[in-house]
């Protein structure tokens, strides 16, 4: 039996001692594209609704006929919380998932922990409070039941929504939920074994599928408002220019054109940067568009106008470098270095990416004297508002944000640079405004993932790989500090990692698997060319490095060997390694981030010349599996997404403006390239990890390493289309 | 601006838009349908795929002008209770990952199965060849379309 003490705030259970008809834990309906009776009546359209609510606590409230809604704290992106954080509190809830309703929660720091879409963390770091949350929440039920029937509670017990006691008494949740609601909050609560989850482990479809195949209201873009306004910006054409000239005299003839105001207050950048911006603000999108289209308008240069030559000359410079404090320093490479019998070297190049969510960026915002309420998809609401806050001189409880669902994030909606500037707009006009970004806006407006080199450099001596020197060269910096921890680290005695950055004016973020989204595929098929070197087995070469390391716990290393061994033999095992049929090449990767272990093989065959990538196989850790379609989802969609990445993708620069604008001229992965996908989990009952990103890295460094086995081509730099060999 | 009519999910709608206005936007500001997505405004992403007269068109590049007394089904209006043996599939295959990518997706896998009811895995890539899914969800979608074709 699991014993969980409860350490959950009071105010964190707010209870509510009567019947709180259809009201809402929190008031966010004044939008009526999403009502909060609407959506639930909508999404219980096979559920009876109950005339009462009974709050059992921020998360979750109990109708007098059993029906349970939950909020779900994080945002939405397609990575599935919106389903899979609610299946684990009605999991420990012990309720029938048939007689769940689910709600977006809005923004609210109080109830609500670490409100972010980010790093894979929902799940990983929402499982403890989620789990105590329902099983504190059916404690109630059991407590409140067993004061009625004046028995002690440990003779009585819950299962699917009814409490029983042991001299077989029984009361459904509904019945009892109002009483349960007044109840004090248990201070320890029992978790389930895992072996006993019902919920957790089955397959529940997304709780918003109804919606998204009907076209039902869903996302921010799909806001409305009485008297809302459309803005769309005219923004620098290119990094480093500023607003030179303006003339506005055929934009406001544009039939629905309304008004032309700049803007740009230097407490809206992340950069601390004063940026004028146009808004052209209409009464419908189309009416913007033309509108911006209209405008005269010359961007000056302010700053150095950069090239993708230039960086490249930077970034070769810093490759030399080597850092003042490296990121990890174990033994002494030079010394080791110089004993060697062999050396490798190999320089990897990865150009800027746009992230390309398919809802272009877009925020609501209703800014007046009195009220500052935003609506749309962000990732980070928290540091959002603060920084909305801080832009408007308001306190931060007086900024209220809800989260819509995202057509995609993939890291950009992190930035809420979107969401400033619909608050600098709406203040400024003082109407309902719904800012959008044109695709064109969406894909030159920055935060890209940022060009990067990577330098790798190993010594062999007697057969044994003794020295390793990485260094990381990047555009305003890609190296977070635990990177230098995982593999090889703790594997080879003489270990540096250099890290060194070029500060430039083009944005950068987190693009999915931030960090090592490219330096995965760069280490990796850095190693096979290390075996092949050294004439062994490329599987070998990593298990006796991960023996090495294993072998080697006082090395710090963020890794789990075990698991990477674990992972590596299964995904052998599934793909049926080494026996591909005549003509197919198979390549091989691990790689552990965001505290996943995957490994991969993708099977390449030759057609007409080209090597066609047509299966990977994947094997996973990220502990116990919460929704399984969804988690596989993940796994596809990584996997496909790091392919299509490494073969097509890049952004390049000439005098600050970015080389493509709209997808005729930036090329993403489309039905028919994808490979076919098989994913094994491996059985686990640990906590869970997180799935969002850790499928990505290893997908590019597997491609790589089969192209290799098929073609006799090594890749140093993505996109691979562009490096390619035609053969034949 | 001038006033057009179109029959939209068999019911006629007039509206008084500038005649340049994409149907997309016609859809999503005047009308209210906001099913029908924006991806591209270029006719290269599929999220704004709907039926005219039958066939698939990308809505956001074309102009009202052009479709004035045209029978316009989008994704509201593909059926009833979503009954449509693709909503069907779509839900048996859990496809949607982010979700705003589906309707266009679902709009263009309507028409082709309308038009070949048992499509090839070619037949299915060249059809599906226009609608982008950032998500990636392609396996699923096509697994779907599978599943709901004879």
């Amino acid at each position: 039996m699991n014993k969980s003490e409860n350490k959950l705030q009071r105010r964190t259970f707010i209870k509510a001692s009567t019947a709180v008809g259809g009201g809402l834990l929190l008031g966010f309906n004044w939008f009526f594209s999403c009502k909060a009776d609407t959506i639930l009546e909508e999404e219980a359209s096979k559920l009876v609704m109950p005339d009462n609510w009974y709050e059992m606590n921020g998360f979750l409230k109990i109708g007098e006929n059993g029906v349970v809604t939950i909020m779900s704290p994080n945002p939405e992106i397609g990575q599935n919380v919106k389903t899979s954080m609610p299946m684990i509190i009605a999991e420990e809830l012990d309720v029938d998932w048939a007689n769940v309703v689910v709600e977006q929660a809005p923004l609210n720091s109080d109830l609500f922990k670490r409100q972010v879409a980010g790093g894979s963390q929902s799940i990983r770091q929402g499982w403890d409070s989620l789990r105590k949350t329902g099983a504190t929440a059916k404690q109630m039920l059991i407590n409140a039941a067993a004061e009625k029937w004046e028995v002690d509670p440990s003779n009585c017990t819950a299962n699917m929504g009814v409490v029983n006691s042991s001299t077989g008494l029984s009361l459904s949740y509904g019945e009892i939920a109002s009483d349960a609601a007044k109840m004090e909050v248990p201070t320890e609560v029992k978790l389930k074994e895992a072996n006993d989850f019902k919920i957790i482990g089955n397959s529940k479809t997304n709780v918003d599928m109804e919606k998204i195949i009907t076209g039902k209201p869903l996302f921010g873009i799909d806001t409305k408002k009485e008297g809302m306004v459309y803005a769309v910006v005219s923004r620098p054409k290119g990094f480093g220019m500023k607003l030179g000239s303006l003339d506005d005299a055929e934009t406001r003839k544009v039939n629905g054109v309304i008004d032309v105001i700049q803007f740009g207050d230097i407490n809206a950048s992340r950069q601390g940067k004063q940026v004028d911006k146009v808004a052209v603000i209409a009464s419908s999108t189309w009416a913007a568009m033309k509108g911006r289209k209209a405008l005269k308008i010359d961007w000056i240069k302010n700053e150095t106008l950069e090239d993708t030559s230039f960086h490249d000359s930077k970034l070769d410079e810093l490759l030399k470098v080597k850092s003042e404090k490296p990121k990890r320093n174990d033994g002494d490479i030079e010394k080791a270095f110089k004993t060697c019998d062999q050396i490798i070297e190999k320089v990897y190049e990865a150009p800027f990416l746009p992230h390309n969510c398919l809802e272009p960026m877009n925020f609501f915002a209703d800014v007046t004297d009195d009220k500052a309420e935003f609506s749309g998809p962000i990732q980070t609401p928290a540091w959002t508002r603060s920084r909305i806050a801080k832009l408007l001189g308001r306190e931060e409880q007086d900024v209220k944000i809800n989260m819509t669902r995202m057509g995609g994030g993939f890291g950009r909606r992190l930035y809420g640079d979107f969401a400033t500037e619909a608050a600098e707009i709406s203040a400024k006009i003082k109407k309902p405004t719904q800012l959008i970004f044109t695709r064109e806006d969406d894909m030159t407006a920055g935060t890209y993932r940022p060009a990067s080199k990577y330098r790798i450099k190993a010594g062999i001596k007697n057969g044994e790989i003794i020295a390793y020197h990485l260094t990381e060269a990047a555009v305003n910096g890609n190296m977070f500090d635990s990177i230098a921890n995982y593999f090889p680290a703790g594997s080879i005695p003489n270990l540096r990692v250099d890290a060194n950055t070029f500060e430039s004016n083009v944005t950068t973020g987190a693009w999915r698997a931030p960090y090592t989204n490219f330096l995965a595929f760069a280490e990796q098929s850095f190693f096979d060319e290390l075996a092949e070197t050294l004439g062994k087995d490329e599987i070998e070469l990593r298990l006796e490095l991960y023996e090495k390391a294993k072998a080697n716990p006082e090395a710090k290393y963020e890794y789990d060997p075990e698991k990477a061994i674990e992972v590596t033999k299964l995904v052998l095992e599934k793909s049926s390694w080494g026996k591909a049929a005549q003509g197919v090449s198979q390549g091989f990767c691990m790689y552990f981030s965001h505290n996943t272990h995957v490994a991969e093989v993708a099977e390449v065959v030759m057609k007409s010349g080209m090597p066609v990538v047509t299966k990977v196989t994947a094997a996973i850790h990220c502990g116990i599996v919460i929704n399984p379609a969804a988690a596989k989802n993940q796994v596809e969609g990584g996997i496909i997404d790091g392919i299509g990445h490494a073969m097509y993708g890049e952004i390049k620069f000439d005098k600050g403006v970015p080389s493509a604008n709209n997808f005729n001229n930036y090329r993403l992965i489309r039905m028919g390239e994808n490979p076919a996908i098989d994913v094994h989990f491996v059985k686990s009952q640990e906590s869970p990890t997180g799935l969002g990103e850790p499928s990505l890295p290893p997908a590019a460094g597997a491609v790589a390493n089969a192209i290799f086995k098929a073609t006799g081509q090594r890749f140093y730099k993505q996109p691979f289309i562009k490096e390619l060999t035609i053969l034949g | 601006m001038a006033t057009y009519s179109i029959k939209i999910n068999n019911e006629t709608r007039q509206v008084d838009v500038d005649p340049d206005t994409p149907l997309l936007w016609v859809l999503r500001d005047n009308l209210n349908l906001v099913g029908t997505k924006y991806g591209c405004g270029i006719a290269q992403c599929g999220a704004c795929t709907v039926h005219m007269n039958g066939d698939p068109i990308r809505s956001c590049s074309v102009p009202i002008s052009r479709i004035d007394g045209a029978s316009i089904t989008t994704i509201e209006g593909l059926s009833e209770n979503t009954s449509h043996p693709l909503q069907k599939a779509w839900q048996e295959h859990d496809v949607p990952q982010c979700g705003y990518c589906q309707a266009g997706q679902i709009m263009s896998a309507a028409a082709l199965l309308k038009s070949n009811a048992s499509p090839s895995d070619e037949e299915i890539d060249k059809a599906m060849h226009g609608n982008i899914c950032r998500c990636a969800s392609y396996t699923k979608i096509k697994a779907a379309i599978k599943s709901a074709s004879k």
